[in-house]
Formats: C-alpha cells, sequence, structure tokens
C-alpha cells in the first residue's frame, strides 16, 4: 500500500500540521512516511502546501507529483489539486470553503464542511482534524485507531487539554463520510 | 528491540546525529533552506553545555571550524550554497593543513543568490575542491532524513580518521521534508582516533605541533602533496559507496544521488511494470567516487538524472571510460523532477 | 487644488510581499518621498541587500543591484564612484551590516564613501526566520538565541550601536538614527533621509541613516504591539537623534523641516 496525498490550503489553516500528524500516525502505525512543505520566501499568509506519503514499502520521491489523494482545503486550491490528481484518485474537499464542483468527473469527490464541523465543535481552527478525519476514513491509509495514546506523544504537555477536542474533530470528520 | 523512530526534518535529524558523535562544537550563520539545524544546535549545544557560536558570516564560521579542528575537537559547520562559497577559503586551509571537520550543505539553486528550493548545482564545487589548490575531501550524499543522520554520525569518524573535512552534500528537500528517524546511541569518546598532531595540551610533549597549510619550498611542498594523493589513493580503494538496482539485466541504468536518486527509483519501478529494463546506480560517495563499480558497468547505456545543468552525468562518461552511451535528464533553478519525467525520458531514449 | 497626500512617483502602485506591520515598506515610502521631492527619480542607483528587503528592487522605480550577502557597500562604493552625480543608496540590515558585512561598513564608511547607506535595523534577522542578529537586545528571545541573547555564559556578544561605533571615523559626516513606529517619528526620519541625501548629492562622506523598525513576525507579537516593543524596548538602548553632524553648513530648510 502506498498513498500519495497532496495537501493545499491557504496559510493558517493547518495544512502543515495536518500534514505532519498524518505522518506522524501513520509512522506510529508501522509505515513507511514522508512529509515535504511548500517552503518559500514569502512570509505570514500565503499558500501552504505539502506532499504526504505513507507506505508499507520504501517510498521513492518525496515529491508529489501525481496524488492517489488531494485534499483542498480553501477554493484557491482547486484548480491545482484537479490538474494534479491521478486518474480516479480522490478529491476530498472542503466544503465550507469550496462551493463549486469540480471538473474531474473521473475523480472520487469527497465533501466535508469542515470549517461548520470544526465550528460547532468550538473552534475553527480543528478544520484542519476534521479533515484528516475524513483522509483516513476515505483512504484507509492510516487507521489512526490508537489516536489518543498518539496524540499524547505527538503534542506538548501544555496542549494535552486539546486532545479530545482534535479527537472529536477527527471522529466527526471520518462520520461525515459516506 | 528496535530503536524508537522519531519524526524529524533532515535537518534536525542531522543535528542530532552531530551531538551523538560527539560534535564538541558548532559554527553556523542563517541561511534557508538549513535554518533549522543552526536554531537545532543552538539550543542542544547549548542544553549540553557544548560550544555553539552563530558566527557573523560564512568565512568566520568556517575558521571558527579550522580553529576548534586544530585543537583535536569535532567540530562542525552547516550552510546553504552561497554560504558553501563562502566557507571554500576555510576548507582549502583546512585541507592544507589537515585538519578533520564536518561541513554540511543544504544545497539550494544558484548560481549568485538564486533561490531557496532544492537543487544539486554544488557537485563541483564539492567533488573537484571547491577551493584554490591541490585537494580533496570526502563528500556524502543521503537520500532520506535516515541516511542524513547516519552519513552525519559517522562524518565526524572518517573525517578524524582521514584527516581531512568530510562533506555531507544534502539539498533543500533532504533538509525540509520530515521522515521516521532512529539514531544510534551516543559515541562513545574513547572510541575517537588520537590527534598526536593537535595544539593544545603539550604536557612536556618533546615537538612542537604547527597546523598549518604552508609551504614556502616547492621541493618539499610538492612532496607533502603527493604524500597526500597518496592517501586520497587510499581512500579510493575502501571509501566508495554505492546503492544499486537492477543494473545486471538492465538495457538503461539510471544514474542519481540524493533526492534525484529518490525520484529515479520510483521511475525505475514505474518501468520494470512496463516491462522495461531500467536499474539504477546511486553513488553514496560523490568523492571518493565509485569509479570501480561504474568502470564494470561499461558498455551499458546510462542515464544521469540531476537536479542541475548537468554535473555528475560528467563523472559517469569519465568513469565509464567513454565505452557507454550517457545521456543526461536534468531540472535546474530549484525544480525537482518527477518519477513521471523521468519515465518519459526512459521511453524517449528506449523508444518503447 | 494642491495634492496634499499621494502616492510617490518613484514607488510603484504595487502591493508589497512585506507583513503586516512590517517597517520595510514605510521605510520605502519615505525614501521615495524624498527622491520625489528631490526630482532624482531618473538618477538614483539603489543596492539592495540579502534580507527581506531583496524585493526593493520590485517595488522601486528606479535602477538597483543587488550585492551579495553584507558586499552592499562594496557595490555601492564602485556603482557611485563610477555615478558620481547619481543618488546611490545603499540599504542593508542589520544581518547584513552589522554581522556578515560588517568589514564593508566599516571600510567604506572610512573612506567616506560619499552614498547614503539606509541602515533597517529590526534587531532580528528577518528573512531567514527570527535568528539572533548583532542588534538583538539583551535577553530577547531568537531561534539560535533559544534563551534569550546571552552575552555572558552563552557568549552571544551584547547588542551593537552601530553609529555610535562608526562615529569615531573621520570618514563619516552624518549619523542619524529614527524609528517608524509612530508619526512623528516617522517624519523626523523622513527629515534625516533628506538630510543625508541632500548631502550626498554635495559630495559630502559618508551618510547612515539607521532606521528602528518592526518586524512583528519575527518577534512573534501582532504588528500594534510590535510599534509599543521599538518604544519600550529599543529606543531606551539605541536613543533615537542625530548622532554626529560634521556637515558643511549650509543655508538650508531642511534642519527646520526635521525638528
Ligand atoms: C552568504 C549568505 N549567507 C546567508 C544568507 C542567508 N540570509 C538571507 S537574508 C539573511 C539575513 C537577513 O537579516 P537582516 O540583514 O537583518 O535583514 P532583514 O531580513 O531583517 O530585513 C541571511 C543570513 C545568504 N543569502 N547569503
Ligand atoms: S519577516 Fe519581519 S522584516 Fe521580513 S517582511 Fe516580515 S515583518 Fe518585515
Ligand atoms: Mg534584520
Amino acid at each position: 500500500m502506498t498513498e500519495k496525498t497532496f495537501m493545499a490550503g491557504f496559510g493558517g489553516q493547518g495544512v502543515v500540521s495536518m500534514g505532519q500528524l498524518w505522518v506522524y500516525c501513520g509512522m506510529k502505525e508501522g509505515l513507511e512516511v514522508t512529509f515535504f512543505p511548500f517552503y518559500g520566501a514569502e512570509k505570514r499568509g500565503g499558500i501552504a502546501r505539502a506532499s504526504v506519503i505513507v507506505s508499507t514499502e520504501e517510498i521513492s520521491s518525496p515529491l508529489v507529483s501525481a496524488p492517489d489523494s488531494a485534499v483542498v482545503m480553501n477554493m484557491d486550491s482547486l484548480p491545482l489539486c484537479e490538474a494534479i490528481l491521478k486518474q480516479g484518485g480522490t478529491l476530498i474537499i472542503n466544503s465550507s470553503l469550496v462551493k463549486v464542483d469540480t471538473k474531474r468527473t473521473d475523480a472520487r469527490v469527497v465533501k466535508v464542511p469542515c470549517n461548520e464541523i470544526a465550528e460547532r465543535i468550538g473552534d475553527v481552527k480543528f478544520a484542519n482534524m476534521v479533515m484528516m478525519g475524513a483522509l483516513s476514513k476515505a483512504t484507509g491509509a492510516v487507521k489512526l485507531d490508537k489516536l489518543e495514546a498518539v496524540l499524547k506523544t505527538f503534542f506538548s504537555e501544555s496542549k494535552h487539554k486539546f486532545i479530545p477536542m482534535n479527537m472529536q474533530a477527527i471522529q466527526e470528520g471520518a462520520d461525515a463520510v459516506g | 528491540m528496535a530503536l524508537e523512530k522519531r519524526l524529524m526534518k533532515g535537518n534536525e535529524a542531522i543535528g542530532e546525529a552531530a551531538i551523538r558523535a560527539g560534535c564538541d562544537a558548532y559554527f553556523g550563520y542563517p541561511i534557508t533552506p538549513q535554518s533549522e539545524l543552526i536554531a537545532y544546535m543552538a539550543k542542544h549545544m547549548l542544553d549540553a553545555k557544548r560550544v555553539f557560536i552563530q558566527a557573523e558570516s560564512e568565512v568566520s564560521a568556517i575558521n571558527m571550524v579550522y580553529g576548534a579542528g586544530a585543537t583535536g575537537a569535532r567540530a562542525m559547520t552547516s550552510s546553504s550554497s552561497p554560504g558553501v562559497s563562502l566557507k571554500q577559503e576555510g576548507i582549502s586551509y583546512a585541507c592544507g593543513a589537515d585538519v578533520p571537520m564536518v561541513v554540511v550543505n543544504v544545497a539550494r539553486s544558484g548560481p549568485g543568490l538564486g533561490g531557496i528550493s532544492p537543487a544539486q548545482g554544488d557537485y563541483f564545487q564539492s567533488t573537484r575542491g571547491g577551493g584554490h589548490g591541490d585537494y580533496y575531501h570526502i563528500v556524502l550524499a543521503p537520500k532520506s532524513v535516515q541516511e542524513a543522520a547516519d552519513l552525519t554520525y559517522e562524518a565526524f569518524d572518517l573525517a578524524d580518521e582521514w584527516r581531512m573535512p568530510a562533506m555531507i552534500l544534502a539539498d533543500g528537500m533532504i533538509g525540509q521534508m520530515m521522515e521516521g528517524v532512529s539514531f544510534p546511541e551516543p559515541k562513545d569518546p574513547a572510541t575517537r582516533v588520537a590527534k598526536p598532531w593537535a595544539v593544545g595540551n603539550r604536557n612536556g610533549r618533546k615537538d612542537v605541533n604547527h597546523v598549518d597549510s604552508t609551504h614556502l619550498v616547492p621541493e618539499e611542498f610538492e612532496q607533502a602533496l603527493h604524500a597526500r594523493y597518496a592517501r586520497y589513493e587510499e581512500m579510493k580503494k575502501v571509501l566508495p559507496r554505492f546503492e544499486e538496482h537492477f543494473v545486471e539485466d538492465a538495457d538503461l541504468i539510471l544514474t542519481a544521488y540524493g533526492t534525484s536518486a529518490r525520484v529515479c527509483l520510483g521511475a525505475m519501478q514505474m518501468a520494470r511494470k512496463l516491462g522495461l529494463k531500467v536499474g539504477l546506480f546511486r553513488p553514496i560517495t560523490l568523492w571518493p567516487y565509485p569509479e570501480k563499480r561504474l568502470g564494470e558497468l561499461e558498455g551499458k547505456r546510462f542515464l544521469a538524472v540531476e537536479m542541475s545543468m548537468g554535473q555528475m552525468v560528467e563523472d559517469v562518461r569519465l568513469y565509464t571510460h567513454g565505452k557507454s552511451e550517457v545521456s543526461f535528464y536534468g531540472r535546474c533553478g530549484g525544480m525537482i523532477p518527477t518519477e513521471e519525467d523521468v519515465l518519459a525520458e526512459i521511453r524517449k531514449i528506449l523508444k518503447k | 487644488m494642491e495634492l496634499i497626500y499621494g502616492h510617490p512617483k518613484s514607488l510603484k502602485p504595487i502591493q508589497t510581499k512585506y507583513c503586516p506591520g512590517c517597517g520595510h515598506g514605510v521605510i520605502h515610502r519615505l525614501i521615495t518621498e524624498v527622491i520625489d521631492e528631490m526630482g532624482m527619480q531618473q538618477k538614483s542607483i539603489i543596492l539592495n541587500p540579502v534580507g527581506c528587503s531583496i524585493w526593493a528592487s520590485i517595488y522601486f522605480d528606479f535602477d538597483s543591484v543587488q550585492v551579495p550577502h553584507g558586499r552592499t557597500p562594496a557595490g555601492a562604493t564602485a556603482v557611485k564612484r563610477m555615478l558620481p552625480d547619481h543618488l546611490v543608496i545603499c540599504y542593508q540590515g542589520d544581518g547584513d551590516l552589522a554581522a556578515i558585512g560588517t568589514a564593508e561598513a566599516v571600510h567604506a564608511a572610512n573612506r567616506g564613501e560619499k552614498f547614503t547607506t539606509i541602515f533597517v535595523n529590526n534587531a532580528i534577522y528577518g528573512m531567514t526566520g527570527g535568528q539572533m542578529a548583532p542588534t538583538t537586545l539583551v535577553g530577547q528571545k531568537a531561534t539560535t538565541a533559544p534563551y534569550g541573547r546571552d552575552p555572558d555564559e552563552a557568549g552571544m556578544g551584547y547588542p551593537i550601536r552601530v553609529l555610535e561605533m562608526l562615529a569615531t571615523l573621520a570618514g563619516t559626516k552624518y549619523l542619524a538614527r529614527g524609528a517608524v513606529n509612530n508619526a512623528a517619528n516617522v517624519r523626523k526620519t523622513k527629515g534625516y533621509i533628506k538630510k543625508a541625501f541632500e548631502a550626498q548629492m554635495r559630495g559630502e562622506g559618508s551618510s547612515i541613516v539607521e532606521i528602528l523598525s518592526q518586524c512583528p513576525t519575527n518577534w512573534a507579537i501582532s504588528p500594534v504591539e510590535s510599534v509599543g516593543w521599538v518604544e519600550s524596548a529599543m529606543i531606551p538602548f539605541y536613543a533615537l537623534g542625530v548622532v554626529k553632524d560634521e556637515l558643511a553648513p549650509v543655508a538650508d530648510t531642511v534642519k527646520e523641516a526635521s525638528k
């Protein structure tokens, strides 16, 4: 199994931390993982992108050029994700911010209102975690079954109080995938 | 028990490996895309009560490394391409005075200020003695975060053993990406090679020690250089290291190092699925180059893939002695070739 | 009708890439206002450094030369010597001027090179993501000073007051320090820039205007807090005002304007 995911959004949406947590969970599940962020000279704001791969095999190129799945966190990222998604790949769309339909008729499309769900849980900042839950459910690549223990080692002690909300966000994201 | 894996950036993993290898002193100057490395050293070298200095420039940093190395300490610096150009002065002096050190280049695109994206345009500079004079030094090219850590850990030993700088030639991809990595135990300082040539701690030593690259008598200097080159020949026998896949039955062998070798591995697997007989040859030591193995493969067809306008390809041509058809595919300016790009090139060459 | 406020001609009407609250943009504007007032747009050249202001050349509507990190005064020296009737601006950050380029800065000043240095002191390495600068204050945190700048135990040295250091050199004729954290300081800083540029065009020696500038991103505070930090932390250490003025007396109106 190899799942190559491309994640895209704007700065501040937590795209980078979602990618890191995704591969961290994958690593804890015994997978080979790699995470490569887009790093630019541009300062705050702007675009946030990451190439993320989890696999049972040795990983070849860390750069995801034809993703099996693409995470679309905002409107601006849709055209790029559509352009590179592999034939028959999965597009996971944050339908809170992406209001149009994709042109990719071959793609499996999963729509999750990440911002709405996150806001209901208590903070729009958890939208990335909602998305990660959806990604897990949609691809099955990272199971997220021992989530609580893994989150405890990922987050520093001072952030442990947010773990229940993170878990709820991830769960609701998974549930939102039909 | 398998060592526990940590998820780390390449830059941080290099720092942790250096600390475990017994790096006594680190001197650096900030530059993208290696800045996490200097930050990691700031925190962890200070925590470990070792020497950390953010120098005022790369020129200063490398000469601090030279000074520390002269005392027999394990010293290191890191930078990225424009900064490594500035370090060439100190590297030349270190090679001239036989001072061990570890230099990390998390390369980016050039020439000039260029860009901050990953590139492999520093191959010539690294493998041909990038400063003035007759010299070479060890160059190791990791392909992953794990290998970046492993080679850094080992580089300190190699530098000490052969009395010269050992360079880790990575790139912005290796430095910035995160992968799982496990670390060896900290090295026991008792296992270090003795450095009777180092300055300080004279303790009644009869002769005085001079760490010096000056040779004003041509006859003597020539002899000294010959002696150093004899050491290089020894190294060529024992040091070269490479990884290869399916080269024996290959109609086309991809050659690449570091990041581009990762891309080539993927392209090779895709080609094999299409029934194309493609292999991969990845040098791990760029100096000394695994020239003997390449020579054994002469006659086969090669495709060199690099993130440059073509630098290592010249060594592939050189060491296949004009008996191989060697093609080149490169992306530059900070562009990274994709597996699909390389596959398309393979198909073009094999006409399939 | 009289135009009170407009976009300087020498500044291109594009949005900058600088972070919200960054001082560089304001400083660019001041430079271009003075150039417009002096009618020098066709004869201005900026040497833009390696630092966040690497982008400067995109915004200025006049020629530029980009030099290696810290070599800015060397480049400016030669450009001014080749084109003495031009207004040559050597734009430098604190890392560029006071770390890697100290030698070039000191020697250009000592030779009395007749260009003007605009020295943007934000007490941090902005572009590379918040490492300690030579001007970082004692105790101030940076990625390479994780426990704060510690001159003693960690051997990180003390913040450098560049102008006071250069004031001892006979080649320097005009040294002034301003800030862009409030309207009054912005106005005064513009006066310093104007005075320095005019002195340059009269052929007097080295002129340097240091400008305390906000970097909210790497100080990890809000833009609003950052202007307060300039006031409460930077200005007490880097006193504002004219540090040295050995310009030949001229019947100038600038002196009045900059009060
Ligand atoms: C030789 C060399 N070393 C290091 C760098 C990386 N670098 C780019 S900008 C910079 C420092 C910028 O700080 P400063 O001069 O204070 O300018 P600011 O961004 O704060 O305005 C450094 C170290 C480089 N480009 N070239
Ligand atoms: S990092 Fe600092 S100096 Fe650079 S643009 Fe942002 S605020 Fe300005
Ligand atoms: Mg600065």
